[in-house]
């Protein structure tokens, strides 16, 4: 299994580059990912993010956006703005889990 | 010997601005019918491709605000089922059939149409009503969900999906 280095970082990833050891992960390190997408991390973005590491450890899967966005208490519109494009995949990534693999 | 640095692992996440465009006809009115359009277009929008969706024919019951929330579903003349097709019109089969199905559906945490449509409006999706379907069925804008841009004819379908994928549900 691959590993790169991310600021300084070196944490173990699968082949496309999500992170593969759930514990290697730490808020420094969401930012340094976040920052390898373009995106800023703000005090807006965070919520996602928490919500996708408990929910991850809780039910040993990635949750979907709709589960973020349900559960997570934060609206779709938002989570699309927050990270553009491909939401799901991007808030998964930041957090340090893998590909959501569920449909909705 | 010198190292050089290598760029780390990162997921592509593609272009900030793909051109890539979806247009998913519904044109069935059943439960079991519905879902398959919806799904294909929330992914969709969850990988950032511009989608739209078109109703037309039974596809208006999805977005008709009197039949959207009660779709149902029958086994009927669907082999797929492996049910004695004489049982089909029993009564109360197409009730037993359908809350079967929504069980199943719910079981997933899969959302009922109305809600999975909201999602889409918020995830950027639009939806459209066919012209000719709203004239047929005396039906106005007022009739139909609030997230239900426009009623519009097959003409202006033909030009807002210029360029994109379609498919016919």
């Amino acid at each position: 299994m691959p590993t790169t280095t991310i600021d300084g970082h070196e944490i173990h990833v699968d082949d496309e580059g999500f992170m593969t050891e759930y514990s290697e992960w730490s808020e420094e390190l969401g930012k340094s990912l976040a920052a390898q997408i373009g995106i800023d991390l703000t005090d807006a973005h965070w919520p996602a993010i928490k919500f996708i590491r408990t929910d991850y450890a809780d039910q040993g899967e990635t949750p979907t956006i709709r589960r973020v966005s349900t559960l997570g208490g934060i609206p779709t519109k938002e989570l699309f703005k927050l990270f553009p494009q491909k939401p799901a995949k991007k808030m998964a990534y930041i957090a340090g889990v893998p590909k959501p693999h569920g449909c909705v | 010997m010198t190292t050089t640095e290598t760029a780390p692992i990162v997921p592509s996440f593609g272009e900030a601005q793909t051109d890539r465009k979806l247009a998913i006809i519904c044109s069935k009115g059943s439960l079991d019918m519905a879902y398959p359009g919806l799904i294909l277009a929330n992914a969709a929008l969850g990988e950032g491709v511009e989608t739209h969706l078109f109703f037309t024919f039974w596809g208006f019951d999805m977005i008709n605000k009197k039949t959207m929330h009660d779709l149902k579903f029958t086994p009927l003349g669907n082999t797929a089922t492996h049910m004695p097709q004489g049982l089909g019109g029993l009564p109360g089969i197409t009730h037993m059939a359908t809350s079967k199905l929504r069980k199943s559906i719910a079981d997933l945490d899969v959302p009922e149409v109305p809600d999975f449509l909201e999602q889409i409006v918020d995830s950027g999706g639009h939806l459209w009503a066919c012209r000719m379907s709203a004239d047929m069925n005396h039906l106005t804008e007022d009739d139909l969900y609030d997230g239900v841009e426009a009623i519009i004819s097959a003409s202006d379908f033909i030009e807002i999906t210029e360029g994109a994928q379609l498919l016919f549900i």
